[in-house]
């Protein structure tokens, strides 16, 4: 069965910014593709590309084999589009906004009404049917978005970083809601800027900067590029340090135990290995040691893109605690130099 | 969560309609979802209800002496007032056509009408459909306080139900006028702005208020071609039963007509042509 995403050498400028340069990818019927990159990185004009909402410069897109620019009706009727760009009406409530996509769709007001019922109940809204999408949560928004986008029972959906700004929960349930819809049948591209997203949800994961890809694989393909998740473990002296590093010597198998001196700060692999962790800080306790700080610090963006871009080595050093929470600042970054 | 295969396997027994009868019924589902939005926008409630009210009272009772004395003999302020201030409250009320485009572009929800498979013309077709009954509204409103501050239909009914039709057919082309406006700006804010300040030269300098012959000479030129000043007298006239000394039913409505016409023939195709590329 040939991939029911086609995307060959696609081209779309906006002035001088060249938003895609040239990206090309397939979709597998059934996937899920996550689409990764910073801000800017060209992710959301692909997915307006393929949506039909913009016509892309050069290159050519088919969706379910039909071409994106000159059969644009027919793969909007077997899209779904949901995330920062398409919206649902706030002024309208969740029901009314299911009906109204229901009635656009050529349902009769009646089918309209029941399928608005089944996606209400289905993403836990019956309660809230009524009220205006204004009163609704963040979480409840991307729910009814979500929801609205799947009315016509699409083939193939977009979801353009549909978590970005959403809590833990609502987040986590977003994820569980995407995972039923693949089960069903249902193909995914995914854009977010979150590798623990894309790990999440994706089958594979097309990394894309500066609108070209950069990486192409499976979710462990890139982990093992960037390393995997680590334990870092802050101290008040750099004796407790040192004491530290020796006490935790015997946990790193591979031989990756870091001392960061000037932060009091040690950092062992741990990969998805979380129980050794676990026995990383009791055996610093039984040793006497209390560290005035630790978390699981799980590989960012940032990483991902240090590696594959192939500054990874020279980031190590500067890669304290300060560096760590920058997946904004590092997208901001990547924007400015697209742009200059 | 035991219902997930409800999500996808109701499949299409439904089929899209064809043609105009696929415009038609895609540009009703749009004015349906811009009419529901009137009641829930209390902006809108007062441009539509309380400030026409509140304009025919001030009017009438602040600047009704006054103004009242420049008019001819026999003719009241009120019978003045209603007709003018008609066209005035219906052309201030399109900018809410630019506004609420200009929101909606912003917020996506334009976005999400283009990814679904809809004729391309029915968000605008819509919209300016749901305007026509806004702004029919807004006439009717008008009239009702008419009667209140001595305003009647002197022609009889038939030639004032003509005189709300002009209304509204002028408002309508200016509601083309403003999908432009509201396409074409970057935010809610500017098309607020953009849609707002020419329309009060527009409609003070016309007969709206005032008879133009107060005016000084080099004003009274625009005042007089003015289009908002030629639907005031046609509005007029169709109040009264009777044209304007001079004039004939039709060298009076045949300027209104062109107009209307002009207005909606330019700025409609442009309107639609500007959404295809949006």
């Amino acid at each position: 069965m040939p991939p029911i995403i086609e995307v060959e050498n696609l081209h779309k400028s906006f002035g001088d910014t060249h938003a895609l340069a040239g990206v090309s990818f397939q979709v597998e019927r059934g996937s899920v593709l996550g689409l990764l990159g910073p801000n800017g990185a060209g992710k959301t004009t692909a997915v307006r590309v393929l949506a039909t909402l913009l016509a892309p410069d050069q290159g050519t897109a088919r969706v379910g084999g039909l071409d994106v620019s000159t059969q644009a009706n027919a793969v909007r009727s077997i899209i779904g589009l949901t995330g920062q760009y398409a919206a649902v009406d706030e002024k309208l409530t969740g029901a009314e906004n299911l009906r109204m996509v229901g009635r656009l769709l050529g349902m009769s007001s009646s089918q309209a009404r029941s399928r608005a019922t089944v996606l209400l109940e289905r993403f836990d809204l019956s309660d809230a049917a009524d009220r205006q999408v204004t009163t609704y949560s963040g979480g409840m928004r991307r729910r009814v978005d979500l929801a609205v986008s799947l009315v016509g029972s699409p083939e193939v959906l977009f979801l353009d970083e549909p978590t970005t700004g959403l809590d833990p929960a609502s987040r986590s349930e977003l994820w569980a809601i995407t995972r039923e819809l693949v089960a069903d049948g249902t193909t995914v591209l995914l854009t977010t800027q979150y590798l623990d997203e894309a790990d999440e949800l994706a089958d594979r994961i097309v990394v894309i900067d500066h609108g070209q890809v950069i990486e192409e694989g499976t979710a462990d393909e890139l982990k093992d590029r960037t390393g995997g998740r680590s334990l870092e473990i802050e101290f008040e002296t750099t004796a407790e340090l040192a004491a530290a590093a020796s006490v935790l010597q015997p946990f790193s198998a591979k031989g990756e135990l870091q001392q960061n001196e000037q932060d009091c700060l040690l950092s062992l692999s741990v990969d998805s290995d979380t129980a050794l962790a676990v026995r990383a800080i009791a055996a610093l306790t039984d040793a006497g040691l209390s560290p005035a700080d630790f978390r699981l610090h799980r590989p960012s963006l940032d990483d991902v893109f240090m590696a594959l871009t192939g500054h990874g080595t020279e980031t190590e050093e500067q890669e304290g605690p300060n560096s760590i929470p920058g997946h904004a600042k590092s997208g901001d970054t990547n924007t400015e130099a697209m742009n200059s | 969560m035991s219902d997930t295969a409800t999500v996808s396997t109701e499949t299409a027994t439904y089929r899209r309609p064809s043609g105009l009868n696929a415009i038609y019924q895609d540009s009703r589902v749009i004015a349906w979802r811009n009419l529901v939005h009137l009641p829930r926008t209390p902006q809108l409630v007062i441009f539509t209800l309380i400030q026409p009210i509140m304009f025919v009272l001030l009017f009438t009772y602040v600047f009704g002496g006054a103004i009242g004395k420049a008019l001819p003999p026999g003719v009241s302020y009120a019978q003045f007032l209603i007709p003018g201030i008609m066209v005035q409250t219906l052309v201030f009320g399109t900018s809410a056509t630019a506004v609420g485009l200009a929101e909606d572009l912003q917020n996506g929800i334009i976005d999400r009408f283009r990814s679904l498979p809809i004729s391309r013309s029915a968000v605008l077709n819509g919209r300016i459909l749901a305007d026509m009954i806004r702004l029919t509204a807004v006439a009717t409103v008008l009239v009702v306080i008419g009667y209140v501050v001595g305003f009647r239909f002197q022609g009889g009914l038939g030639l004032g139900l003509l005189m709300i039709l002009v209304a509204v057919a002028f408002g309508t082309s200016m509601c083309w006028i403003m999908t432009n406006i509201g396409m074409r700006v970057k935010d809610a804010e500017t098309a607020q702005t953009a849609g707002f300040v020419w329309l009060f030269p527009l409609t003070f300098i016309s007969s709206v208020f005032t008879p133009v012959y107060t005016m000084p000479a080099w004003l009274q030129v625009f005042a007089r071609n003015n289009p908002v000043t030629l639907v005031a007298n046609l509005l007029r006239a169709l109040s009264v039963g009777e044209v304007l000394p001079g004039s004939t039913w039709v060298s009076m409505s045949l300027p209104v007509f062109l107009w209307i016409v002009g207005i909606t023939a330019v700025a409609a195709p442009l309107a639609v042509n500007r959404y295809r590329q949006a």
